[in-house]
């Protein structure tokens, strides 16, 4: 087991340093830059800033000089949000997003799971054909559809619900709305699935005729197995959630990071899209590295090597 | 059943709970408004967009400041005067200034301000656009002398003295930019770039002042207790709202979060023109078309002439831009300052437009002058194949598509090509193009800040344009000092461009926003800025 992490944990880091080299040669080979606008700044001004930021040095030591500063905890500052670090930016609006993204994802699991379960037991009934359709339109529908409209009706029509930012415990109702949307469709897709698998299993009918109640051989029999790969698909939808969603955060002006991924692209902000970046790749990796862990206690077969 | 009943009766319940709950503001009189997103900067030495430019203007006060009707008005300086050959400035500063922290406010500190705008330590983005008259900028912009000899000086603490290496006719529109608004030396100096993010080291001069920023949601600025005029503001506070999306703030305004918003969805417009609280005001500034003039056919001048004639200006800016741009027949638009004194547009051609507003009297011109170019000029035989290069927001799309039909006419097959916006500027500025779209907005009001973007070397020259008569009309309004010379030269110059060409003028820019009829007391100016620090609400 310790062998294990310490193998995943040496795989993580080698993962982000490559993450890490690539996104600098991209991003430094897509045209364009910092300090261009519709109104060009005199070249004496562009040159000036160039140089403060370092860059005008070779891609190669610019490239250097930031692997040794990150290995120092240094992330620069930003080039765009002049008086801003990077790290200060992302420690000041993951904590939003985040506390949003988890929310959500609380949601989706409280939701989602018993939802799954229900259509899987009333698997072919109305209750489950409706389950179904609201699934898969979950699924179809795009986040930002699901955001302007909860935003038309409950906000603009009926005025329910505040729409700017994140003040009030009512003000996070229609931005979690519209992140677990999908995500708890999806569960219950997910989890219905893998419910009628596991309820088709022998052991399930040798539990049935021993006479174990349904809702005892549901939650403590078939669930077990059946959660699998909802477990999986948590990873990588718990790291997405909690970084923030662009869309989501724009329609809300929610402050979060979401959008400082997108907006540091479209600006050029090359600091700003290495932190970003290496900060999403590191929890990405190590949110997958948990959920590998969180498998081996749900699932004992599973042996971790 | 009694399931179905106990949701409906908790729907009712959070139905009947939650409005009750409205969000009331904090105490006072508080304005909430949306100019943009969250600023870049509101370091006025580095700020660069109008949005943070806006917010300046309620956190600073310059030397000098523009009143309601755009008049150059007393700011900081009570009174000013230049010397009879123009090189030297005397500012004299009102009794009693402070700092927003209640710390005395002296000439001294313009003098720090200003040599720190030029400082190429800063870095700032317009200093030479708003320093570039001032003796000695060049050399200690380029690093080669020390800020300190920058032609500045306090004489006194309530004196500030500013010398010229070349005299500049609207000297007095620079002293009121916010890039040379006055920072508080000892915050600076203690904190660095970093003094300009937190609302405890933001020390400011003007009317309001910074007391909350949370990046991404909003700002807040109170009414400043150390202002000189602070009699004059009614608001307690204006609350800034950094809203990015033009969808999210339209909500905003209609559920009454926001009493003021900038961005309006182009979608909702028809429905909201007849809309009392919807205005649409001029601003100084040209939608226009580069065609890259190194490039043949654009090197002949009729073929360029024949582009130009063949757009429907009046359809372009009344129905494809639903209204919200005005048609443009000049390049220069209504609202910029003749040097000798009213309106430039209204002398610009002997008073009369450059472009005739008659669409099929300049189609069959435009048909002409590409045959006589050597062209078919007409749509049944598409001769000639260019590619017009355009960033996707706003306007520019449906505005290609519509050049594509209308230069089909004169037997131009359009290819379009749609860039992404960090690319297109720099594409455009390298002249990597055949026809792309541009824009101007003016910094201030005097004509050489737009008309010399086609002079040959300037930096914003994306189309090339190289035209030794239309430079030199230039070189002469720049050394004359003789206003009317200078409105003459001023006027040949935009003549020259005019018939040659140089760039294909489209549509005159406007502010489009919504404003609650509940606001009194505040105004627009044609530089596309709103000032809120004298309103007050119904």
């Amino acid at each position: 087991m310790t062998k294990y992490i310490v193998k995943r944990l040496f795989m993580a880091v080698l993962t982000v340093f490559v993450v890490a080299t690539l996104t600098f040669f991209l991003m430094n080979t897509v045209p364009g830059g910092p300090y261009e606008a519709e109104k060009s700044i005199s070249p004496q001004a562009k040159a000036a800033l160039e140089a403060k930021f370092g860059l005008d040095k070779p891609l190669f030591e610019q490239y250097l000089t930031y692997l040794k500063n990150i290995l120092h905890g240094d992330f620069g500052p930003s080039l765009k949000q002049r008086g801003r670090n990077v790290i200060d930016i992302i420690l000041t609006k993951f904590p939003v997003s985040a506390k949003v993204g988890l929310i959500s994802v609380m949601v989706s699991l409280i939701v989602g799971v018993p939802v799954g379960c229900i259509a899987a037991m009333k698997r072919g009934k109305m209750s489950d054909s409706a389950i179904i359709v609201i699934a898969t339109v979950g699924i179809a529908v795009p986040s930002f559809v699901v955001c302007s409209l909860s935003m038309y009706f409950f906000g603009v029509k009926l005025r329910w619900l505040p729409t700017v930012g994140l003040t009030t415990w009512k003000h996070y109702i229609m931005p979690v709305f519209s992140l677990s949307f999908y995500p708890t469709t999806y569960i219950v897709r997910l989890m219905r699935s893998s419910m009628l698998d596991v309820l088709g299993q022998d052991y399930m009918r040798t539990a049935r005729a021993k006479g174990v109640s349904q809702v005892v051989s549901l939650f403590k029999h078939a669930l077990r197995n059946a959660i699998l790969p909802v477990v999986t698909y948590l990873g990588p939808m718990m790291a997405y959630t909690i970084t923030g969603s662009f869309i989501v955060e724009k329609v809300f002006t929610i402050p979060g990071l979401g959008g400082e991924f997108v907006s540091s692209i479209t600006n050029r902000d090359y600091m700003m899209i290495m932190g970003t970046t290496i900060f999403l790749a590191t929890l990405m990796v190590v949110i997958n590295v948990v959920v590998d862990i969180v498998y081996k206690f749900i699932d004992p077969r599973i042996n971790l090597k | 059943m009694k399931k179905l009943t106990l949701l409906l009766a908790l729907i009712m319940v959070i139905g009947i709970v939650l409005p009750a709950c409205g969000g009331s503001g904090s105490g006072g009189k508080v304005l909430t408004v949306q100019v943009g997103p969250d600023p870049e900067t509101l370091d006025p030495a580095l700020n660069s967009a109008v949005d943070g430019g806006n917010m300046l203007l309620h956190t600073f006060e310059c030397l000098l400041t523009v009143d309601q009707n755009g008049a150059i008005a007393p700011g900081c300086a009570e009174t000013w005067e230049s010397s009879a050959d123009g090189l030297t400035w005397t500012f004299h500063l009102r009794d009693g200034l402070k700092w927003s922290d209640g710390s005395a406010f002296k000439a001294s500190d313009f003098v720090y301000s200003w040599q720190r705008v030029a400082d190429p330590e800063t870095a700032a983005p317009y200093a030479d656009t708003v320093l570039w008259p001032v003796e000695n900028f060049d050399a200690v912009f380029n690093g080669e002398a020390d800020p300190s000899t920058l032609g500045v000086s306090a004489p006194d603490d309530k004196t500030f003295v500013v010398k010229l290496s070349a005299a500049c006719p609207y000297f007095e529109s620079l002293a009121a930019f916010a890039t040379l608004s006055p920072v508080n030396p000892a915050t600076v100096e203690a904190n660095g770039d970093a003094w300009a993010v937190k609302p405890e080291t933001y020390i400011s001069n003007g009317p309001f002042m910074i007391t909350e920023w949370v990046p991404g949601s909003h700002i807040v600025t109170k009414a400043n207790p150390n202002y000189w005029n602070k009699k004059a503001i009614k608001l307690d506070a204006i609350k800034w709202l950094l809203i990015e999306d033009a969808n999210a703030s339209y909500s905003a305004f209609q559920t009454g979060e926001a009493l003021f918003i900038k961005d309006v969805p182009t979608e909702e417009i028809p429905s909201l023109l007849n809309n009392s609280e919807f205005h649409i005001d001029p601003i100084l500034g040209t939608y226009y078309l580069n065609l890259n003039c190194t490039k043949a056919p654009f090197d002949n001048a009729n073929v360029r002439k024949a582009l130009s004639l063949a757009i429907d200006r009046d359809y372009v800016a009344n129905t494809i831009m639903q209204g919200t741009y005005i048609a443009a027949y000049n390049f220069m638009g209504p609202g910029w300052a003749d040097p000798a004194g009213g309106d430039f547009y209204a002398k610009a051609n002997g008073g009369q437009p450059y472009i005739s507003s008659d669409y099929e009297a300049n189609l069959a011109e435009a048909k002409s002058l590409m045959q006589a170019a050597g062209y078919s000029g007409s749509a049944d035989k598409l001769d000639l194949k260019i590619t017009y290069t355009t960033n996707d927001s706003g306007y520019h799309k449906v505005v290609a598509e519509y050049l594509q039909e209308a230069w089909k006419q004169i037997g131009i097959e359009l290819k379009v090509e749609i860039v992404e916006w960090a690319s297109f500027t720099p594409m455009r500025r390298a002249g990597d193009y055949m026809a792309a779209r541009n824009g101007w907005v003016g910094d201030y009001s005097d004509p050489s800040n737009m008309i010399e973007l086609l002079y040959s070397s300037n930096g914003n020259n994306d189309g090339k344009y190289n035209n030794s008569a239309f430079d030199a009309a230039i070189d002469l309004s720049r050394s004359t000092m003789d206003k009317n010379e200078r409105s003459r030269a001023l006027h040949q110059a935009e003549d020259i461009l005019m018939d040659t060409a140089g760039c294909i003028p489209v549509a005159y820019y406007t502010d489009f926003y919504l404003q609650s009829a509940k606001i009194t007391g505040m105004w627009h100016s044609a530089y596309g800025y709103w000032y809120f620090m004298y309103a007050d609400i119904n």
